[in-house]
């Protein structure tokens, strides 16, 4: 267990380390320094050089990478050009909001994609397993941000049901307690519904392959033999070991997670930590960007070991 | 065309012909897109003409507006023309403008089967544009991550054990990076043109490729008929591309499909959030984003090329699912 926790944060920092070097290569490579990129033509070239040295892009390559690295390293990613606070702290602001609709839409991707393949396995081929094929298959082809418009426009524009965007309104920012509680979850329905049905189709459409293959297996066939109902055969026996490779998929589905989120905080203007990097790419805020990457790697790289100690967990065959 | 090759398309056309239904209706929903995205801009109006917003902003699809040349090349948009002896009365914004008749060259009526953007622009005219635009991008950046991805394959499966040890723990690093924050970045850096578009969605998704080279390549490469070729002197690069690239192409073509269905959604996405393909240039994904304001009354400019992308991609998934069938047919027949 030991060796295996150490062998993951070495690969986990190897990886950081790489993505650290590419974030900070592309950067430089970038025709065009930062500080005439910022620039229009009435700076005089006097200002944009002291912005250059207060940028620090006088210094030679070399000494500019070490110093990204070792900053980086102690947790310094730099100061935000256009929040003008450190990165960092903008990154914590809006980490626990995008985490919140993650998991929310992972919950509900998960619960969603189950369903819909246990509906499907009750008569294989049958006329419900197709429709259902067809819905699957059309979740999974959907761009995330036509059905977030799409809820937007039936829920929120033409019944009024739902708030359209951010954490909260402007009433519930004052209110306290249970009202607080219930603004933020109005608010939550349409965003986590999009996380959700984004990665419902691609859920049910695995599951629904991996069940086929486990109900004809033996112990399947023999719970059968012993009584068990048809429901229970299905939901007690052969469900969980169809799915223990979800559990890999969802942490390899990680990175997808966590970038597809993006498009749906930029729609529902969700101040999470992709609205964050997408009014920096806006901006041009490099600091931000960079660190952004960074730290959305190093969630990918927390989240993978989990979803292996996760596995090792259920699975006893495996060991960590 | 060489004997061989007539056969083996002959071949390829009777497992199409006979094979999964999926196969074919995937093929059939994707030729049929190719086919009215590359030929429709020949009949389509120009698609980025701007009408007159005042006449003919946000209508809805299958409405009609009067176009009216005048003698000096200009048009002018108006909702109703009326002859009134020498002078032609047109209704424009709701309004009556008188025209004299010597002027006008033709009358004509256009229609927009789906309706008009808020600039006035037909959307079916966008949509055939964009269509090319957005599987030309799509096609071409799978033509790059399949073209690097076989290489690397190709090289790490071949290789020794610790050429194909670095090349592999650089496919699981970059298989971890969340991409779309990586291509944001970039799109912040350099200028998003369709080439850098293509260059960076092809080089971002050639991982998955690589590893599935690689694995055929392992299993294969210990066979006869690979250990027969090395026997008769031929080289490294010779075994790849003569004997093993062949027999990895079904496994190939069913990723390649699924593939380029990610890589239109991915496309979509980044030209939807304005970091992808540029206006002027129509692309499915900005037209989705154009709507956006629109969202109020326009359904018609963000529906139907939201629904053209899912159908692109629904079809990539019944090729892939037809493929992968197709294979395990002739496996276990």
């Amino acid at each position: 267990m030991a060796r295996w926790a150490l062998r993951r944060a070495a690969a986990g920092g190897v990886l950081l380390w790489l993505v650290a070097t590419l974030t900070f290569a592309l950067v430089s490579l970038a025709p065009g320094d930062v500080a005439s990129r910022l620039s229009d033509a009435r700076i005089s070239p006097a200002v944009r050089e002291r912005w250059r040295h207060d940028f620090g892009l006088d210094r030679p390559l070399a000494s500019r990478y070490a110093s990204w690295l070792g900053s980086a390293l102690s947790g310094d990613l730099g100061s935000s050009w256009t929040h003008h606070r450190p990165v960092t702290a903008v990154l914590a602001e809006s980490i626990p909001n995008t985490a919140l609709l993650a998991s929310l839409g992972l919950l509900l991707e998960i619960a969603g994609g189950v369903a819909f393949a246990l509906a499907q396995l009750r008569r294989p081929h049958g006329t419900a397993d197709r429709f259902i094929t067809v819905v699957t298959l059309t979740a999974y082809a959907l761009p995330t941000f036509l059905v977030a418009l799409g809820l937007l426009y039936v829920f929120s524009y033409s019944l009024h049901w739902l708030p359209s965007s951010h954490l909260l309104s402007p009433a519930g920012e004052l209110a306290t307690g249970w009202a607080k509680t219930r603004d933020l979850l109005a608010h939550l329905v349409l965003p986590v519904l999009t996380v959700g049905i984004a990665g419902m189709g691609a859920v049910a459409r695995y599951l629904r392959g991996s069940l086929l293959d486990e109900r004809t297996q033996g112990y399947v066939v023999a719970a059968r033999a012993r009584g068990c109902s048809e429901t229970r055969a299905l939901l007690t026996h052969a469900l969980p070991n169809a799915m223990l490779p979800l559990i890999t998929m969802i942490g390899l589905s990680l990175p997808f997670l966590v970038s597809g989120s993006l498009v749906i905080e930029v729609v529902f203007s969700w101040p999470g930590m992709g609205q964050a990097m997408y009014a920096a790419a806006l901006a041009r805020d490099v600091p931000l960007l960079m660190g952004g990457t960074l730290v959305a790697t190093l969630a990918v790289v927390v989240g993978n070991a989990l979803a292996d100690l996760a596995y090792a967990a259920v699975d006893p065959r495996v060991r960590v | 065309m060489s004997e061989t090759t007539t056969r083996r398309l002959r071949k390829s056309a009777h497992l199409v012909a006979t094979g999964p239904r999926r196969l074919r209706v995937g093929l059939l929903i994707l030729t049929s897109l190719l086919g009215v995205c590359s030929l429709g801009p020949w009949w389509t109006a120009d698609p980025s003409a701007i009408l007159d917003p005042r006449v003919a902003a946000l209508l809805p699809p299958g409405s009609s507006r009067i176009v009216v040349e005048r003698r000096d090349g200009s048009t002018l948009a108006a909702e109703s023309v009326r002859h009134e002896g020498d002078v032609v009365v047109a209704i424009r914004g709701g309004v009556a403008e008188r025209l004299e008749a010597g002027e006008i060259t033709a009358i004509r009526e256009t229609s927009y089967w789906l309706g008009t953007d808020t600039l006035g622009r037909d959307v079916l005219a966008r949509l055939l544009h964009g269509g090319r635009v957005s599987l030309a991008v799509g096609a071409l950046a799978l033509f790059v991550a399949l073209f690097v991805g076989v290489a690397v394959g190709m090289a790490a499966g071949l290789a020794g054990r610790t050429i194909d040890g670095v090349l592999m723990r650089l496919v699981d690093a970059l298989l971890a990076v969340p991409m779309l924050f990586l291509l944001i970045l970039l799109a912040a850096l350099f200028r998003p043109s369709v080439f850098t578009l293509v260059a960076v969605l092809g080089f971002s998704s050639w991982m998955g490729v690589a590893r599935l080279v690689r694995g055929q390549v392992l299993s294969l490469k210990s066979r006869d008929f690979v250990l027969g070729a090395r026997a008769i002197g031929a080289g490294p690069l010779r075994i790849a591309v003569i004997h093993l690239l062949p027999n990895v192409t079904t496994p190939l073509a069913q990723d390649a499909a699924l593939r380029l269905g990610d890589l239109i959604l991915i496309e979509a996405a980044l030209s939807f959030l304005g970091l992808g393909v540029q206006p002027p240039l129509a692309s499915w994904g900005g037209m989705v984003a154009q709507g956006e304001e629109l969202v109020m009354g326009g359904w018609w400019v963000s529906l139907f090329p939201g629904a053209c992308i899912a159908a692109t991609v629904v079809a990539a998934a019944l090729i892939a699912d037809g493929l992968g069938d197709l294979a395990r047919a002739q496996r276990h027949p």
